[in-house]
């Protein structure tokens, strides 16, 4: 089973100045990860003020806001997709993740099998590119 | 992942709360320390059913403290004080015992070696030599396959002996069998503890991507209406393949095999039908295919043709399922590149089956006669004359020339060789339609 782990920074970021042991130890800790063998993907996001947000509301018309987003209290600066045998295992593996000020959140990514038969029929047939 | 925020002011070593435990969360640690931990153990008595026993009582003790007291800030390094002090004391026990000079002198020196390893820091496998030195005696060819597989399973995978039992459909007492005679038969040989060195290791490298590569396809073999622990070998064999490539860069075949299972392992959505029936790459829907792994196993396999050499026998194949990866439909498909390819491969690795696909690949390549022409080549082979799928491959050329008759005749002896209900149903099918 595949989880996705969400990185949380809880600092701004003009309060982010990694040392070059910061780095290091995070560069190790993303090494630890490929040696188990689990590490399927990872990357780092640019900060929100680059980003923009499509919101939707009940009419399904979108609206565009560029960030910054001053009313976010949490943005996802990153994130890593591992390959684990239970939750407890990607819970023990963020755990050891040598970080400061942030949180990670740990999701189990959904497949196709997670769904009834139905489902999985209906979603199928309502898209053959899925 | 390297990212805003991540890392600020970090430590090395992360500090953890300690708080109450569930034995699930011990679990979880076992299972990715329990390999290195082994690992470790192993090379300080020389011995991996010892030093199996060893990280056994060192994961009981965990089950009984750490409910209590919460996960130590540095699990593995735990584990492997507690599994030390316990090899300590068995081995003075030993000496005590020892009558015989040259036992008296083996445990000295596993004790010596103990006691040098307290020194380093624990668990100190920067490197993953300790892990690599494991991998490849597990897969010590004085073992048979079977038991290569069970011990690796068992060893590297944390697999339980009821998993491994379940996984292969055989009774539990014959792979608690297979493991005991698997380590006595490493103990009698004395095989040493080591990751084998420059031409050794090269002579050694294929009894270790073949375990590898058998646990894949146990599990790809499995249908996905089957209980999770047969489908979860592929991902077991896609682990152990990912680090073997990691801790041994520098052998283009690791790369080759991961390029080979990630590929494969993109499939498994596409290639069995809502009723568990196969279906083939023609036919596949390439849309389920998964580009993630398609990635990851293209990826390996550049790693692979960088390095100095022609590609072995796995970073062919990874080739051949690499031009399918890469084109978006059937028609797309670049046969004559596989066709090169299975030529190539037929000189390393030479089998009939190998042949037979060759055979198809010239066949879509330069048309059904230069296929049909290959196919005369190999039509006497005695291991290929219950092979069903060497008159269906020639019922398909013979179609494609509209030589209908002898093509039915073909479809209606495949169909008589097959063991699979639905394929002689399709076979039988298409010896009408010709």
């Amino acid at each position: 089973m595949r989880f996705m782990m969400f990185m949380y920074p809880q600092i701004s970021e003009e309060e982010w100045n990694p040392s070059a042991e910061d780095v290091a130890a995070m560069g190790h800790y993303n090494d630890e990860l490929r040696k188990a063998g689990l590490l399927l993907s990872g990357e780092g996001l640019h900060p929100p003020a680059e980003g923009a947000r499509v919101g939707f509301d009940s009419e399904a018309n979108a609206t565009v806001t560029d960030g910054p987003f001053a009313e976010a209290k949490e943005v996802v600066g990153g994130y890593w997709m591992i390959q684990a045998r239970s939750k407890e295992e990607a819970v023990e593996w963020a755990s050891r993740c040598p970080g400061r000020d942030c949180t990670i959140e740990v999701r189990r990514v959904f497949e196709m099998d997670d769904f009834p038969r139905d489902v999985q029929e209906a979603y199928e047939q309502a898209d053959p590119g899925a | 992942m390297t990212s805003r925020g991540t890392s600020r002011r970090l430590t090395s070593k992360p500090t953890r709360v300690p708080e109450a435990t569930t034995n699930a969360a011990v679990e979880a640690v076992w299972r990715i320390e329990s390999a290195r931990l082994i690992a470790g153990l192993a090379r300080m008595v020389r011995d991996v059913g010892l030093a199996e026993d060893l990280a056994q009582d060192a994961l009981v003790a965990a089950l009984e403290r750490w409910p209590q007291s919460g996960v130590p800030d540095n699990p593995g390094a735990w584990l492997m004080a507690t599994a030390k002090n316990r090899a300590i004391d068995l081995v003075r026990r030993r000496t005590t015992l020892a009558r015989k000079e040259e036992e008296l002198v083996r445990e000295v020196g596993m004790r010596m070696a103990i006691d040098g390893a307290e020194s380093e820091a624990a668990l100190d496998d920067e490197v993953g030599d300790d892990l690599l030195g494991l991998i490849f005696t597990c897969c010590h060819p004085v073992l048979s396959r079977e038991a290569r597989v069970a011990l690796t399973l068992r060893l590297l995978g944390g697999l339980t002996t009821a998993e491994i039992a379940h996984a292969f459909l055989v009774k539990e007492s014959t792979i608690a069998q297979r493991l005991v005679r698997a380590k006595r038969t490493l103990r009698d040989a004395n095989v040493p503890f080591e990751v084998p060195r420059g031409e050794e290791l090269d002579a050694r490298l294929p009894s270790v991507l073949e375990v590898i590569y058998l646990v894949f396809n146990e599990g790809y073999a499995a249908s996905a209406g089957e209980d999770w622990i047969r489908p979860s070998l592929c991902e077991e064999a896609l682990r152990l393949g990912r680090i073997l490539a990691a801790l041994a860069p520098r052998q283009p075949e690791t790369h080759g095999l991961i390029a080979l299972l990630e590929i494969q392992a993109s499939r498994a959505r596409a290639r069995l039908g809502p009723g568990g029936e196969p279906v083939l790459l023609a036919d596949q829907n390439r849309s389920h295919w998964d580009l993630l792994l398609i990635g990851r196993g293209l990826k390996a396999l550049e790693r692979a043709e960088r390095m100095p050499g022609p590609l072995g026998p796995y970073g062919l194949q990874a080739a051949i399922a690499a031009c399918h990866a890469r084109a978006r439909t059937a028609a797309e498909t670049d046969w004559v590149r596989i066709a090169a390819l299975y030529d190539a491969l037929a000189q390393l690795a030479p089998s009939p089956v190998v042949e037979l696909n060759r055979a198809v690949a010239v066949g879509m390549a330069f048309g059904p006669e230069a296929g049909l022409e290959l196919l005369d080549t190999i039509a006497a082979e005695p291991s290929l004359r219950d092979y069903h799928l060497l008159p269906s491959v020639r019922g398909d050329l013979l179609a494609k020339l509209g030589r209908r008759a002898e093509a039915a005749a073909e479809f209606e002896r495949a169909a008589a060789l097959t063991e699979n209900a639905r394929e002689r149903e399709l076979l039988l099918r298409r010896a009408a339609a010709d």
